[in-house]
């Protein structure tokens, strides 16, 4: 397939899948075993200027926008998807301060982010909000020029690890979800800390903890956006990030994939190279089917941001639902070709399996996406028929 | 601090083969690389640069297409490099090779160090280091696996030995070959590779060197190839398997029986 990818695209693509070869492959086993975070990895991808991709030129980005991050996070997650999230998850912390940040914010934390000197993440669940997000209950309490924050953030990707965190809390209680604001919250900002590391299933090279804040003193000046718009910023951002997720589930399927071809024209059986069976063959022939159908949604999603669609909604949902569900199957299907060493450790593909059920989940569960996906259907119908359809009592 | 650092493109000779008849490489459909030896030189050549501030350029001699190598050395850190290319220079020997950086380096106004790698993997010699140091009237030093330190002009370095290493200090500038223990090359970076794409590369030629054309390619080359060739894998022999303390015991009394004995301190 030809996505007529520009020099520089191409450039950034070949650079992700250099590092994922010689940075990657080599300690990706040890790292889903220990689930020690990857810094190492992380330094490399600041010192190739990756983290530079989709940051304005004038904050020291190279003014890309999601389709080069996507491109990363695709080429990073055939590979390991667990060290690829330490860099897709700083993206998700990154984007509400190029979106939303004055340029004061943007001045002061994008170009640190552009270099990979630090490491951003998003903070929006809480224990008893997670598909309902507008439940959320931490709050950030006006006082004098500062907000002061209480409240638990659960299941933070990057989480102790980032030195800023975007998080949403609640500035004005009594307004519920339209009284939430975004609030960039620094690390060391006095009643921030850290909750225990958590122990997954998979994506296990990345750190995932709780945020708690405890009387966590965070200056006005960190407010993105304006107080109230807390939850609009949120559910902007991850219109914006999803593809991200989608690009993730992508490459964990190719990665997959290309393992299983391998493998099969390797692997003999009935003296013959198990890849000249036919029932081997129809499923590679639908594995690679899914994979590129993925592939094209999730760069149409991605371009479609970046060219500044203004409703990119649903075909962010579409790509993230559409990957995502192909990454657990064409993964299901690559430990099935491999047989009895697909289910062992030696090999890759039972990892890429337990990767990529968390696709499915984080980020808006699947049902989510696809409740994202018919109201907007339905929304666009009510509005009227689109021109040149047949209205249905015709 | 002026660094220079001279690369060679080879091909990357995990799948060489030797036409017969000619007694050359087959180069067709072989991928060119930067002599990986050379990869440790330009590394070393941007710390140096991080560390003391100034420049690094890159210089090859070779055909057209060797700019390639040329523009992944800025990819990896380099400020410029320059092309040494000329019909003039085709089928250069070490010595001739030599001469021919000597005067390219002579060109660009010399350096406070020359830079590059033990060897090249295509011809394995080592020789145009020391040549290139001997044509500037300079020092040189092989085999390096650190540079301790440059201070007031004298820079201090660890010559990797085949057991252990010397320690030795020499006058800048200088010529070093480095070994691969010297540094991890990092790898590129995107801005470096956008910078390469762009990068203007000059082409100096026989005449801009000012090189004695009696010295430069087939004419100053008093090495010719008689003949290259696989040599055959050794055959017969004997092999002893089992613990090293009767492995030991049964060869011994092999060599004995033929007449061999070994003598002991």
């Amino acid at each position: 397939m030809n996505y007529f990818l520009t020099e520089d695209q191409k450039m950034i693509k070949d650079l992700a899948a250099q590092i994922a070869r010689e940075k990657l492959l080599p300690i990706r086993a040890e790292l889903d075993e220990t689930g020690e975070f990857p810094w190492d990895v992380v330094q490399t991808l600041a010192k190739s200027d990756l983290f530079r991709v989709f940051v304005p030129t004038e904050y020291d980005g190279l003014g890309g926008g999601m389709f080069e991050m996507c491109l990363v996070v695709e080429e990073l997650s055939k590979v390991c998807s667990g060290i690829a999230l330490s860099y897709a998850a700083s993206g998700l912390g990154t984007i509400p301060i190029i979106l939303f940040g004055s340029d004061e914010q943007k001045k002061k934390y994008l170009p640190r982010l552009a270099a990979g000197e630090i490491l951003a993440a998003f903070g929006l669940t809480e224990a008893g909000a997670g598909s309902d997000a507008a439940s959320i209950k931490t709050t950030a309490k006006p006082d004098g020029d500062s907000y002061v924050l209480n409240g638990t953030k659960q299941w933070i990707t990057n989480g102790g690890e980032a030195s800023i965190y975007t998080v949403v809390a609640l500035t004005d209680p009594a307004r519920g979800v339209r009284g939430s604001s975004t609030i960039l919250v620094e690390k060391d900002h006095p009643g921030f800390t850290f909750g225990k590391k958590e122990n997954k299933m998979g994506i296990r090279a990345s750190a995932t903890r709780e945020l708690v804040f405890q009387d966590c003193r965070v200056p006005k000046s960190n407010l993105l956006a304006k107080e109230g718009m807390g939850f609009l910023v949120a559910m902007k951002t991850l219109d914006q990030s999803r593809p991200g997720v989608a690009s993730q589930a992508l490459g964990i399927a190719q990665g997959a994939l290309d393992y299983a071809i391998a493998y099969s024209r390797e692997r003999k059986q009935f003296g013959k190279p198990i890849s000249s069976f036919q029932g081997v063959q129809f499923m590679m022939a639908d594995m690679a089917t899914q994979v590129e159908a993925a592939r094209a949604l999730c760069y149409a999603a991605a371009r479609s941001i970046d060219a500044g669609e203004k409703d990119v909604s649903r075909l962010s949902a579409m790509a993230k639902v559409f990957a995502s569900d192909t990454a657990m199957k064409v993964t299901t299907d690559a430990v099935q070709i491999c047989g009895g060493y697909g289910y062992m450790k030696e090999y890759p593909v039972e990892k890429m399996m337990r990767d990529a059920k968390i696709t499915q989940i984080y980020e808006g569960t699947n049902q989510i996406q696809r409740e994202v996906i018919a109201l907007g259907l339905i929304k666009e119908s009510v509005r009227g028929p689109a021109r040149g359809s047949i209205p249905a009592k015709a | 601090m002026k660094v220079i650092v001279c690369i060679k493109q080879v091909p990357d000779t995990t799948n060489v083969r030797i036409n017969p008849e000619t007694n050359t490489l087959v180069r067709e459909g072989v991928q060119s690389i930067i002599n990986p030896f050379d990869v440790y030189a330009i590394e070393e050549a941007v710390r140096l640069r991080e560390k003391h501030g100034g420049t690094v350029t890159v210089i090859t001699m070779g055909p057209p297409q060797a700019v390639e190598a040329l523009r992944e050395a800025i990819s990896l850190g380099a400020d410029d490099a320059c092309l040494v290319s000329d019909r003039a220079f085709a089928g250069a020997d070490t010595l001739a090779t030599a001469y021919a950086l000597a005067c390219a380096v002579k060109k660009l106004g010399g350096a406070d160090i020359i830079l590059m790698g033990r060897q090249a993997i295509d011809g394995d010699t080592g020789q145009v280091g020391p040549g290139v140091a001997e044509n500037l009237g300079i020092s040189h030093v092989t085999d390096i696996r650190k540079i301790e330190e440059i201070v007031d002009g004298r820079i201090v370095v660890e010559r990797l030995m085949e057991e252990g290493y010397a320690r030795l200090a020499a006058r800048l500038p200088v010529v070093l070959t480095v070994v691969k223990e010297i540094n991890i090359p990092r790898l590129p970076s995107l801005k470096g590779k956008m910078a390469a794409k762009k990068a203007e590369i000059p082409v100096l030629k026989a005449a801009d060197i000012g090189a004695d054309t009696e010295r430069l390619g087939l004419n100053g080359s008093p090495t010719q190839v008689m003949k290259i060739f696989t040599p055959p894998k050794p055959s017969g022999g004997k092999r002893f398997t089992g613990e090293p303390a009767e492995t030991v015991g049964a060869l011994l009394a092999e060599l004995a029986a033929a007449g061999i004995t070994i003598r002991k301190k």
